[in-house]
């Protein structure tokens, strides 16, 4: 088998096992990142929610916000496990379709 | 290391975003004059490898979570400047699409995970490897240093980044307006992660990867 197929296989093997970042924390009771919490957990941890802070945040509504359906923040870890590798699918997907535009714009033909 | 949008002030956004500019149109040019044709489906595979990594969050138990980047390896692989490219692009979808990292801050998290991260991680492995053997231990070995390298480099920026925001803009009475965290904080945080846990996965990750392509494909060193 060439490289490039074990390579495409090995990132669907990470897609498929991709939950495991979404378990794991869970598990271990982790919060959010460092920096990425949202207005309730900035009024926790700040003592107040910054005004700048509260007009910009929400400046963005992404389609799956945090890798999960719309509505879905509810659900358990199964539904979420399942959005989680949509999400990683669907994402790479259009990563791909990406870079093959640019690669292909900006490589040499023919060698 | 995805800063959303709301922790960084305009003045910050707008400033990461004129320094990336100049940076992506370098990568374009030096990217079409070095990339092959045959090259364009790794261009690709790095994004989609660097893209799925992000998603493995580890957690620091009872704390926060963070995880690996995945583009020192695509810059060992295919250099610098098509890694910052190839980062690149996985960061714009996380965004758009999932709004991991925020618009206002792509050139700020590009900046930083796309442009410092490659280029320390692909400068310390060159240094560190120093043409040895293709098959050599110390080509792993390098690989996962600058992993940890490049990674660090990286969180520190973010730390900065977060920290100079109390500075830069806060209402009279002393309230901050964006993140509000100052530079120790920030700093120590984001660094001590890094340093502490998520840098060695990116080390190991790297260093296995490697390996393994070491023996799989050696013409790629």
């Amino acid at each position: 088998m060439k490289l490039a197929a074990k390579l495409w296989i090995g990132v669907a093997i990470l897609i498929a096992l991709s939950p495991i970042g979404l378990i794991l924390p869970e598990r271990f009771k982790a919060g959010s990142a460092w920096g990425e919490w949202g207005a309730g957990e900035m009024r926790k941890l700040a003592g107040y929610v910054p005004k700048g802070f509260a007009k910009l945040s929400s400046l963005w509504n992404a389609p799956m916000p945090d890798y999960a359906f719309r509505g879905w923040e509810k659900k358990g870890l199964p539904h979420l496990s399942l959005a989680y590798i949509v999400s990683a699918a669907a994402g790479i997907a259009a990563t791909v379709i990406a870079a093959l535009l640019i690669g292909r714009i900006l490589s040499k033909k023919g060698d | 290391m995805h800063i959303p949008d709301g922790y960084l002030g305009p003045t910050t956004c707008g400033l990461f975003y004129a320094v990336m500019l100049p940076i992506w149109t370098i990568a374009s040019r030096i990217v079409k004059k070095t990339l092959k044709a045959k090259q364009v489906p790794m261009l690709a595979i790095g994004a989609a490898f660097s893209f799925v990594v992000m998603m493995f969050n580890i957690p620091i138990p009872g704390g926060s979570t963070g995880h690996a980047v995945g583009g020192v390896l695509v810059a060992i692989l295919l250099g610098p400047w098509a890694a910052c490219i190839a980062i690149t692009v996985a960061l714009v979808v996380q965004a758009l699409l999932f709004g991991d990292g925020g618009i206002t801050a792509i050139g700020a998290n590009c900046f930083n995970m796309a442009f410092v991260l490659p280029f320390a991680g692909y400068y310390a492995y060159k240094a560190i490897s120093h043409n040895p053997r293709v098959d050599s231990n110390r080509k792993m070995i390098a690989a996962g240093a600058a992993g940890y390298i490049g990674i660090n480099a990286a969180a520190f920026l973010a730390g900065v980044e977060f920290g100079m925001q109390p500075l830069l803009h806060h209402t009279a009475n002393g309230q901050a307006l964006y993140c509000p965290y100052g530079l120790k904080i920030a700093i120590s945080t984001m660094a001590g992660e890094h340093l502490l846990i998520f840098g060695w996965v990116e080390a190991i990750v790297t260093a296995l990867v490697v390996k393994y392509l070491q023996k799989q494909s050696p013409e790629l060193f």
